[in-house]
């Protein structure tokens, strides 16, 4: 049975795309067709195992409690045994699909994107070894395993993020994103080492089998430290405040690797290592408050950023950032399910958008202003249905996938906390504000005259249509199938929807994009005018609050500053400690070298006294003399 | 009786003359002078001691023998060296030849 | 088969291979390169297959050979590797081999140079197999000589003249040495009474354990030893020479002395301090603890100012000798581990470094990190090596430079928590530098200036690949290093916890 060797065979599901890594990377670099397809081959590969995956749960049972594990040892030394292995239950199971589905359809969607690029394999290559770096994060057994893959994703993004290296910003966006995520590393790894050293084993199922017992005999004081340093790492890496600086940046990528950054890969990295390790945080409530409070604020602080950006991508961007403060808040109110299927639902249409913006900067290449477009629905018709889909879900309009996720979320928060819900709500305004914004300034109104928009090839437009078609159902179907008795931990999920809180956040979705409507598209209101009369807010919230700037001045003052006065002590005091140091001898030598006058009859009075000297020392101190002074001998 | 003090004292000052002329003597030629002098108070000394302390073995007389052999070499050797000098600096002055210092 | 000497073999083909050199005619350059790459390369295919044929089950002493040499007073050629020295001696034959293909377009003297490379080479490779703490000097301080002409020589001066950083790293070295040659002294001299006295590792390291050395003079000896190998391995406040000298040299004695002399300190600590010393050792931990942590941050900010690309990873490397410092101060196995492995992978990585920054310094003639730009698009290949070289020096998973961090972080954790939480906090700034120095040198705008530049090809690649897939490989399968370390280490095993429990002078504490 097919589902029986997917299930045994998972290890090939990130192999795979590795193997195309080295043979695209080493060997296929100057020939683009046959790297694209061996990269897209075993993508493929990969997405059908995953699917064998996901199927094979389903019909063994497999469940959160009782995942189906293989080990392979790694690392065996005295006192510390790591191995690496696969984890299946239906949270990773689900991961599988996701990553490769978005992989997948992402290289396809490259083929037509890229074509011509000089540096078509090596895209090619850097793309397989993301998807295969982020599918060996999603099956680790243990976090060694974990953080393995979670440094390896970040080298990824890390190369693409840079791939048009001649570009200055894309090299600087490159290493802000890998600085970036490496401060919050910092915490995971403390973390990791703290937990090796409390349970003496890093294995996900051992740790989840230790916890309770840990406990209840030691309380949760240093526990909770200890988690909020592990979730520093999901800070970093799923952009939440104050670690979000680097996503926006990482636009400069080429937007298919936007679209897998944002998706599928890298910052669901976070909020899947939550998730894995819920076993952990679900028992320490303080550390459950810091990460719904971190998340709730970053959906809501990203949500007031991208009302004004001008970028498509960079809304796009601030979108994804606060959407991923929205899985944290449900993870932070102790809705694994809530947080999963938003991030399903989430890849579906987030990846879907991304797509989409690239086909319009495809076809308008140079142009990012969303304000230097407009009236593109003619000319790019599939587009623009992608992205109408696209903004209806992420804003949570029925039946469109959003609106099961994200009312799972809110319920899920309404049950914990007023304030949290809230917040929750206005973001969720405020999104569909800000997305229909996007659509309605880039799409409607009249076309610009210098604009020459075509619509995207055919390879382009497959995935838009697969990942749309994806984005319409996606909620309904999993929702229907009762997904929250699979992927979820500790209860049960709820049945239904609960009728008020969906009506509420439909209704005030569909009065936002009404008043987006009003405001950008009737022509009736000024936006230019509304964002003059609130300068100071608009001005604010353009310049991303000046965190990027603050940053800056941080790292160049403390950073580079104490770099620069070690460095000055380095030469010049240290270095005079040492020339001092050798000045000593030479500086003594100068002193007694001025009793070498050269003249030898005085060398000879010198010696001659000293030796006189001598003897007669040598007789005072003889017994024979001795004995003569006390009236001895003599 | 003339016994091994007076000999020794002989010795020493004879000794002590040298010495004062290898302080104070200006030239070179006439340190080198001084050093016979030393040496033979030396011998005198080997032969005295050998003489009256230990008269069945003749050592102290065979070792002022090769004192003598050795010195008559040094003074070969001394002088040819300060004839050297001589013709490359024109001088045999002991205060003068002091170029051998820092 | 089983009596072949192995060892001897390994530590006499570059001997034998400076012999034939000797009687070359000076103006046989392929000839003499030839010579000595192939013999480097017996040399290296001895060691690998020793590597492989060590058995690793069994742990302990292989290979061993043991001729009086001065029995009066017990000094005998005695040879021998474990899981501790076996690394290293695979580190010297990789980054040897290596240096040989990065000198390859040395012009002036060649006769002369490759002469002393190998030189170097043996002193290293004695070190590391010697079983006798004699030999081990000798050894020792036949590397020094070598680097001093080698930089007078070929060497080049940027901030400083190479005359000036020959001299300083030569005196520093020659004055660690002198504390060391005291401390064996002492160790000789107290360890067992007249008539018994030895040199050999092996039954100095039984002295501990029949009570011959007392507490202070473990405290003493200790001391004298760490001022020399501690300046060896550039531990703060004793790295001075390490930069300057490094800059000054070319490429090849860079190489090998921040790949594998630096290597010896440590390893000096590890075989004489601990296992003969061991309550000398945990007297002063602390100490090497906090200086571990000195080393680490100090350094690692002194690299992000500067300018020079061979200042950078010569700081730098200054800052990752920290963490070997912080495993070994730890005194558990774990820890210990990962500084000896930490060894070998710091030695591949710096050496790859090296060998990257003296490709580019070669063809562009400068080192300057404001003068470069965009090297990618001319030279990929260089581009992808300073890649590896960089992602392992800031401990990506994957390369070889993880696992031993992380074993030593895991290990000194337990002991140093504040003092590893700040060494800890060093990977974000080695990622900032080395991302800085990557992103200005590496990438952005195409600069006409270098489009004369060739990529690395031929020879100039030996390195590349060679050290390139040690890093690969020991960063995927760690357990090809960590295996052979732990059954190292294992034996000492139950020092170090009867060590943990003795009642002891522990850091400056009175009992």
């Amino acid at each position: 049975m097919f589902n029986q060797y997917a299930l045994s065979h998972v290890v090939l599901i990130p192999l795979l795309p590795a193997i195309s890594f080295i043979i695209v990377g080493f060997f296929l670099r100057r020939l683009p067709i046959v790297a694209a397809t061996v990269s897209v081959g075993m993508s493929l590969i990969s997405f059908a195992l995953s699917l064998g995956v996901g199927y094979g749960v389903i019909a063994h049972n497999i469940t959160v409690e009782n995942p189906l594990i293989q080990r392979v040892p790694w690392l065996s030394i005295a006192g510390l045994k790591v191995d690496m292995g696969v984890y299946i239950d239906p949270i990773s199971a689900m991961m599988l699909f996701i990553v490769t589905l978005v992989a997948l359809m992402v290289q396809i969607y490259s083929i037509g994107y890229m074509r011509g690029d000089a540096g078509f394999g090596r895209f090619f290559a850097y793309l397989s070894l993301f998807a295969s770096a982020m599918l060996g994060l999603v099956i680790a057994v243990n976090f060694v395993q974990m953080f393995v893959f979670w440094e390896l994703v970040g080298l990824c993004s890390y190369l693409l993020i840079g791939y048009y290296f001649h570009k200055v910003s894309a090299r600087e966006a490159a290493k802000k994103a890998f600085i970036t995520t490496r401060i919050g590393d910092f915490g995971l790894l403390v973390g990791i080492l703290f937990l090796q050293i409390l349970f003496g084993t890093l294995d996900f199922q051992q740790l989840a089998s230790n916890v309770p017992a840990y406990v209840a005999q030691h309380g949760t004081n240093l526990l909770t430290i200890v988690a909020i340093l592990l979730f520093l790492g999901p800070i970093g890496k799923s952009g939440q405040f104050p670690l979000h600086v680097w996503l926006p940046d990482a636009m400069e990528g080429p937007t298919p690797v936007s679209a897998l950054i944002h998706a599928a890969t890298m910052v669901v990295a976070g909020v899947y290592l939550v998730a894995r390790a819920f076993f952990l945080f679900s028992a320490l409530p303080n550390a459950m408050e810091v990460i719904a409070w971190i998340g709730a604020f970053t959906a809501c602080f990203a949500a007031s950023i991208a009302f004004t950006q001008r970028d498509i991508k960079r809304i796009l961007a601030y979108s994804t950032v606060s959407q991923l403060g929205y899985m944290m808040l449900a993870l932070g109110v102790g809705s694994v399910t809530a947080s999963m299927f938003h991030l399903m639902t989430h890849a579906f249409f987030k990846a879907l958008m991304f797509l989409a913006a690239g086909a319009v900067l495809h076809g308008l290449p140079d142009k990012n202003d969303i304000f230097a477009m407009g009236g593109l629905r003619h000319k790019m018709p599939v587009t623009f249905a992608a992205m109408t889909i696209g903004v209806l879900a992420i804003s949570g309009i029925p039946p469109f996938a959003g609106f099961f996720s994200k009312d799972e979320i809110l319920l899920a928060v309404s049950q914990v906390s007023t304030p949290l819900y809230i917040i929750a709500v206005v973001t969720s305004f405020m999104t569909a504000f800000y997305m229909a914004r996007l659509l309605i300034v880039v799409f409607c109104g009249s076309e610009k005259p210098d604009n020459h928009p075509h619509e995207a090839p055919m390879s382009m437009r497959i995935p838009l249509v697969v990942l749309g078609i994806l984005a319409v159902i996606g909620g309904y179907i999993p929702y229907a199938n009762h997904f929250g008795d699979w992927v979820r931990f500790g209860l049960a999920s709820h049945e239904g929807l609960d009728w008020s809180i969906a009506a509420t956040s439909t209704v005030l979705s569909i009065l936002a994009i009404s008043l987006a409507w009003h405001i950008y598209g009737s022509g009736k209101v000024s936006p230019y005018n509304l964002s003059w009369r609130f300068g100071a807010l608009y001005k604010l919230s353009f310049r991303k609050y000046y965190v990027d700037e603050f940053y800056l001045w941080l790292n160049h003052t403390f950073v580079d500053g104490l770099g620069r006065i070690l460095n000055w002590l380095e030469i010049h005091f240290v270095e005079g400690i040492v020339q001092g140091a050798a000045n000593l001898p030479v500086g003594l030598g100068n002193l007694v070298r001025k009793a070498q006058t050269g003249k030898l009859q005085r060398y000879g009075l010198i010696m001659f006294g000293a030796m006189l000297i001598i003897v007669v020392w040598l007789v005072l101190l003889s017994p024979l003399f001795r004995g003569a002074l006390s009236g001895g001998v003599y | 009786m003339i016994g091994l003090a007076h000999f020794l004292t002989v010795a020493a000052i004879v000794f002590a003359i040298g010495l004062y002329g290898l302080l104070s003597k200006r030239t070179i030629v006439g340190i080198l002078m001084s050093i016979e002098l030393m040496l033979n108070a030396v011998n005198i000394n080997l032969i005295a001691f050998s003489r009256f302390i230990t008269p069945e073995v003749l050592t102290g007389q065979i070792f002022a023998i090769f004192t003598i052999a050795v010195a008559a070499a040094e003074v070969a050797v001394g002088m040819a060296m300060i004839f050297r000098v001589y013709y490359d600096r024109n001088t045999v002055h002991a205060a003068r030849l002091d170029e051998m210092h820092w | 088969m089983v009596d072949f000497p192995l060892l001897t073999a390994i530590l006499l083909t570059p001997i034998w291979g400076i012999l034939v050199l000797s009687v070359m005619p000076r103006e046989a350059d392929k000839t003499i390169k030839m010579i000595s790459a192939v013999t480097m390369a017996i040399a290296l295919g001895l060691t690998l297959y020793a590597y492989w044929a060590y058995d690793v089950s069994l742990g302990g002493l292989q290979y061993i050979e043991n001729v009086p040499w001065i029995p009066e007073l017990g000094v005998s050629y005695a040879l021998g590797v474990d899981g501790i020295s076996l690394p290293l001696l695979l580190l010297t034959m990789l980054i040897g081999f290596s240096t040989i293909f990065v000198s390859w377009n040395v012009e002036k003297r060649s006769k002369e140079f490759f002469i002393q490379l190998l030189l170097l080479i043996v002193g290293a490779v004695g070190t590391f197999v010697s079983q006798d703490l004699f030999i081990f000097l000798l050894f020792y301080e036949l590397g020094i000589i070598p680097s001093y002409i080698m930089i007078v020589v070929w060497g080049s001066s940027e901030r400083v003249s190479k005359e000036y950083a020959a001299m300083k790293l030569t005196i520093y070295l020659l004055l660690g040495s002198a504390f060391m040659l005291a401390g064996v002294i002492a160790l000789y001299v107290n360890a067992f009474p007249a008539g018994m006295r030895t040199f050999s590792m092996q039954v100095l390291a039984q002295a501990h354990a029949v009570g011959n050395l007392s507490e202070n003079v473990q405290i003493v000896t200790f001391l004298l030893l760490l001022l020399g190998f501690g300046s060896t391995l550039s531990m703060w406040p004793f790295y001075s020479w390490a930069p300057d000298g490094y800059a000054a040299a070319p490429t090849g004695v860079s190489m090998l002395h921040a790949g594998v002399l630096k290597k010896i300190g440590g390893y000096g600590l590890i075989r004489i301090g601990l296992l003969i010393l061991p309550l000398g050792a945990k007297f002063w931990a602390p100490f090497i603890a906090f200086f571990a942590v000195v080393n680490v941050l100090y350094a690692a900010f002194v690299t992000i100012a500067q300018k020079d690309l061979k200042y950078i990873v010569g700081y730098s490397s200054i800052s990752h000798i920290g963490y070997i410092l912080l495993g070994f101060a730890a005194l558990n196995v774990i820890s210990i581990d990962g500084a000896i492995a930490n060894m070998f992978a710091h030695g591949i990585m710096t050496a790859l470094f090296f060998a990257m920054v003296g490709l580019v310094y070669e063809k562009t003639n400068t080192r300057q990190v404001q003068s470069l730009g965009g090297l990618a698009h001319q030279m990929p290949r260089v581009a992808v090596g300073f890649m590896l070289a960089g992602m392992s020096s800031l401990g990506l998973p994957g390369l070889a430079g993880f696992i031993p961090e992380f074993t030593s972080f895991l290990g000194a954790f337990k002991v140093y928590p504040l003092y590893t939480l700040l060494a800890i906090s060093g990977i974000v700034f080695t990622a900032l530098y080395i991302l800085r120095v990557l992103a200005n040198v590496l990438f952005g705008p195409r600069r006409v200036e270098f489009d004369t530049c060739r990529d690395a090809s031929g020879v100039e690649l030996v390195s590349l690949v060679l050290l390139g897939t040690i890093l690969v490989v020991v960063g995927v399968f760690p357990q090809v290093l960590m295996g052979m370390v732990n059954s190292g280490m294992e034996p000492v095993m139950a020092l170090l916890v009867k060590l943990h429990v003795t009642p002891a002078l522990l850091g400056g504490v009175v009992q």
